[in-house]
């Protein structure tokens, strides 16, 4: 068996005295897609900064394909090029480049500079609404729209691992449905998905896998399908399951 | 060519004059903007690093003998590349993500280290009278006349030249090579870079070392303009260049460029007519001799002022800012008590011994040191309220605390007032000057409200102070500024111990002052205002007048601080105590050490007072193994190397941006705290 793409091993993390994990173990194979539920404060997101490379572990380990990555802010780009790439949570936009130099600081490393045009294609066919604005600084886009920005970027390069960080969060329900529909189509291309959300329902129809996080612990790995059952019976402090 | 009338010609004439100093503004404004635009530094070392490459191709071309090129080659493109490559790995890369504030803090300790370094390094020191040559042939001999009114020289071409091809060029790769693009993506947010798959730390590096390459070619061109290289015209250059870089928002190239060139002209064509106006209208005179010289910083402080769009510029926040750890809370918060009790008890202890000492023991020299050390605590604590409280930086301390001692001057000379009464007029009148002060600037952001107030620390300078009626005018150059020590009834404070007791009790009043503020409303809306400007006004903070309060207090400690400095030596001596460049020196060491409370102000002002009778003088070591006779050869230090140490102590500013001595706490807390629990848990 080839070893998973993505794999923590006991990880711990924080920030400066605060710890968020405390000892997690996850692992996604080739074209699977996991959802990772839990409360607000539970150590998703840091998972999630974890997974991507962005945030140092204390203690434990990151593989990639099996290698033990050296994680760090200056580390990222090495999960990047290893096709492991991370929609963060948030206005995650440079707001002092334009949307379209947004997306071809992406696009040309991915696709070159003879793919780049192709690639912006692709983005502004996903949201129209980018297209319209490609010369807009994007710091003056509205909350939906960076976000679409940030999404843009990560939806059109169909990477290995695409890591999304609350991506729904800010965006109309016709959009999330949207997305979560070119969300199936690229894991239907081979993408595997780590998937952290608190539209559980969504989440948890798109991947087959699911783990639930509770105060910086994994307390329930399982098939999705079982996991809603499970979610029902603990009692959660806010984003209750739907 | 001719001209239909004089006023015309002459108008004409002032543009072509003012072209060549023009460019030397845009070269340096366009550096200056190079790398703001690829690292978001600030860099006031910029004109430290092109004096590095100007003295290396002195160094190479006049006392080595080399050929031109060589010489060109080995400082421009091996040694500058090189600077920028390890400022970038030993420094700037920890400072990513780190305030404006410790930015600067840090490129001010590098321009006066950088150089020092660099002549210490190259066995460098350049002679008065030597001139570089320019790196064309024959640059200064051959002219060219365009119009037939004014002549360029082949130097002053090669500077436009390079001006104007080094702006396409930059242009250029900004707008077309993916570099270009992720350099500045870098600059708004380095994860944001890595996750688009870039390698963000070898972007930075690139950046580093074009800018520093063009810093390098800069330096080298201008040089010729001098008659000998000191690294302060450099800094006073950069600074003037800020104006031009200003009018481009430090992003924009060609608008850097325009603005040199404007700053250039603007002062010939003032320059130009000023005098024959000033001939028909005596009125103007004092104004035509004053003001040129101060021209620039005017005109800087101007721009910042009245342009509102730098008043808008913000920095763009880093949308992944949240992956960094909050700062820590101050050490003394997380002590274990029983520490806090003994370091409460220690502190006593060595004050009181220190007190004992110098009471019983010190001659007349080093009860002198000691005063300073107190007084200069005391002008610090106007830093711990602006820069520790408030948050924002002031490069304009030195100048409060210049009016201070020039009020208690003018008072004592003018009228025989009390010094003391004097003292605090002196005080009052900063306050009044620095709430003035700070109606216009504290609306600008982070460095730019640093800017300004440099701009009128300079323009006090080189402005105010030839003013009779604040610097003594030419009375004062024959007689110096003397002031008396004050007298209270039987009290005669021109012993020196009396005066001593004098200084530790104002020292001891400002501090409580200090603190109450702290703890008071104003303290809690400053934090408050630290944490999130829009959160603050959200919940109905007004950020205005904390503001101007902490302004006009801190002006006024510097201002009273300023009075007893020139009570203390007897004479006010301003170039040596206030001037602009020392009031930076200040700035780096009060920071560096730690701004947030007030011990590190104490401190920090021993370590300004004393460090170099202590240290470099053996004075400390010649103690410890009982004889100066027994100290080693090398003692005493050559000064310099209290400015080489001061660059590493801003370096090592860098790693700890809560200040040394902060960190120095936090670290031994850390450790005692782990050792007493882990006593008690054996207990």
């Amino acid at each position: 068996m080839s070893a998973p793409i993505l794999e923590l091993r006991e990880v711990e993390a924080g920030y400066g005295p605060f710890r968020a994990l405390f000892g997690v173990s996850l692992a996604v194979g080739a074209g699977e897609a996991v959802a990772l539920v839990g409360a607000n404060g539970a150590g998703k997101t840091t998972l999630a900064r974890v997974a991507s490379g962005l945030l140092v572990p204390s203690a434990g380990s990151v593989h990639v394909d099996g290698a033990q990555i050296e994680a760090g802010v200056t580390a990222a780009w090495r999960f990047v090029r290893a096709g492991v790439m991370h929609a963060p949570e948030g206005r995650s936009v440079f707001a002092s480049l334009t949307v379209e130099e947004n997306l071809a600081l992406s696009f040309q490393r991915a696709f070159g500079r003879a793919g780049l045009a192709g690639g912006l294609d692709r983005a502004y066919e996903l949201f129209p609404r980018l297209g319209e604005r490609r010369g807009q600084i994007a710091g003056t886009l509205s909350g939906g729209e960076q976000r679409m920005l940030s999404l843009a970027r990560v939806l059109v390069e169909s990477p290995r691992l695409l890591i999304a960080d609350e991506l729904s969060l800010g965006l109309a329900p016709m959009v999330v449905d949207q997305v979560f529909e070119t969300l199936s189509q690229i894991r239907a291309t081979g993408t595997a998905l780590l998937i952290v959300e608190q539209q559980v329902g969504h989440a948890l129809e798109l991947c087959d896998r699911a783990a639930v996080l509770e105060h910086g612990l994994i307390t329930w790995q399982g098939p999705s399908n079982e996991a809603g059952a499970v979610l029902e019976s603990r009692l959660f402090e806010s984003g209750a399951p739907h | 060519m001719i001209l239909a009338s004089g006023f015309f010609e002459d108008l004409f004439r002032g543009v072509l004059q003012g072209t060549p100093p023009g460019a030397v503004y845009a070269l340096i404004a366009l550096g200056f903007v190079l790398t703001y635009k690829t690292s978001g530094v600030f860099n006031l070392a910029f004109g430290a690093q092109a004096y590095i490459s100007a003295a290396m191709y002195f160094k190479v071309h006049s006392v080595w003998g080399w050929p031109k090129w060589a010489a060109l080659l080995v400082s421009v493109f091996v040694l500058a590349p090189l600077v920028g490559l390890v400022l970038e790995r030993a420094i700037f890369r920890h400072l990513r993500t780190a305030s404006a504030v410790s930015k600067l803090v840090v490129t001010i300790g590098l321009s006066v280290a950088l150089p020092e370094i660099f002549n210490w390094a190259a066995r460098f020191s350049a002679v008065a009278g030597r001139q570089i040559t320019g790196i064309v042939p024959d640059g200064a001999g051959v002219y060219y006349d365009p119009f037939g009114i004014y002549r360029f020289n082949r130097d002053e071409l090669a500077m436009m030249a390079v001006a104007l091809a080094g702006t396409l060029l930059l242009a250029a790769l900004f707008r077309f090579t993916m570099m270009g693009l992720s350099m500045r993506a870098v600059v708004e947010s380095p994860r944001m870079t890595e996750l688009s798959g870039v390698n963000a730390n070898r972007v930075s590096a690139f950046a580093w070392a074009l800018s520093s390459t063009f810093a390098g070619m800069a330096g080298v061109l201008i040089a010729p303009r001098f008659n000998s290289l000191s690294s302060g015209d450099y800094f006073t250059l950069v600074i003037i260049a800020v104006a031009a870089a200003a009018t481009g928002l430090l992003i924009s190239l060609p608008r850097a460029l325009l603005g040199g060139l404007g700053l250039g002209w603007f002062i010939a064509v003032f320059n130009t007519f000023l005098p024959g106006l000033a001939d028909d209208h005596t009125w103007l005179r004092p104004f035509q001799e004053n003001l040129t010289p101060s021209l620039p910083f005017v005109v800087l402080f101007a721009i910042l002022v009245l342009w509102r769009a730098v008043g808008r510029q913000r920095e763009a926040s880093d949308p992944l800012a949240g992956v960094d750890p909050p700062p820590p809370a101050l050490a003394a918060l997380e002590r274990h008590p029983k520490l806090t009790m003994f370091t409460r008890l220690f502190g006593v202890f060595f004050v009181t011994v220190v007190g004992l000492v110098v009471w019983f023991r010190a001659d007349v020299l080093w009860m002198s040191l000691v005063t300073k050390a107190v007084i200069i605590a005391l002008i610090y604590l106007s830093v711990t309220v602006i820069t520790g409280m408030g948050g924002q930086i002031s490069l304009c301390q030195g100048t409060f605390a210049a009016i201070g001692g020039f009020t208690v001057f003018q008072m004592a000379d003018r009228f025989n007032m009390s010094v003391l009464a004097a003292a605090l007029i002196g005080a009052a009148l900063a306050a009044v000057v620095g709430a003035l002060l700070s109606l216009p600037v504290l609306r600008l952001g982070g460095v730019w409200l640093a800017i300004a107030t440099l701009a009128f620390a300079f323009f006090f300078d080189a402005v105010m102070v030839k003013f009779s009626w604040v610097g003594g005018g030419s009375t004062a150059l024959l007689t110096g500024t003397q002031v008396p020590r004050p007298l209270i009834g039987p009290i005669d404070f021109a012993s020196d111990r009396a005066f001593l007791v004098l200084a530790v009790v104002a020292l001891v009043v400002v501090s409580v002052v200090v603190i109450q503020l702290r703890e008071g409303t104003i303290g809690r809306t400053l934090a408050a205002l630290r944490g999130s400007e829009v959160a603050a006004a959200s919940i109905g903070i007004s950020a205005a007048r904390a503001r101007i309060v902490a302004f006009a207090v801190s002006a006024a400690i510097a201002g009273l601080g300023g009075a007893l400095l020139a009570m203390h030596q007897q004479n006010v001596n301003y170039a040596l105590n206030f001037a602009p460049i020392v009031a930076l020196f200040w700035l780096v060491v009060v920071v560096a050490l730690g701004s947030r409370t007030v011990e590190g102000a104490i401190q920090a002002g021993a370590a300004f007072a004393l460090f170099e009778p202590l240290i470099l003088q053996g004075e400390l070591l010649g103690w410890i193994v009982r004889g100066e006779e027994r100290l080693p050869e090398f003692f005493p230090l050559s000064g310099n190397w209290r400015l080489i140490l001061f660059g590493l102590m801003a370096m090592q500013f860098a790693r700890h941006p809560e200040g040394l001595v902060e960190h120095g706490k936090r670290r031994s807390a850390t450790r005692i705290n782990g050792w007493l629990e882990a006593r008690e848990a054996r207990a």
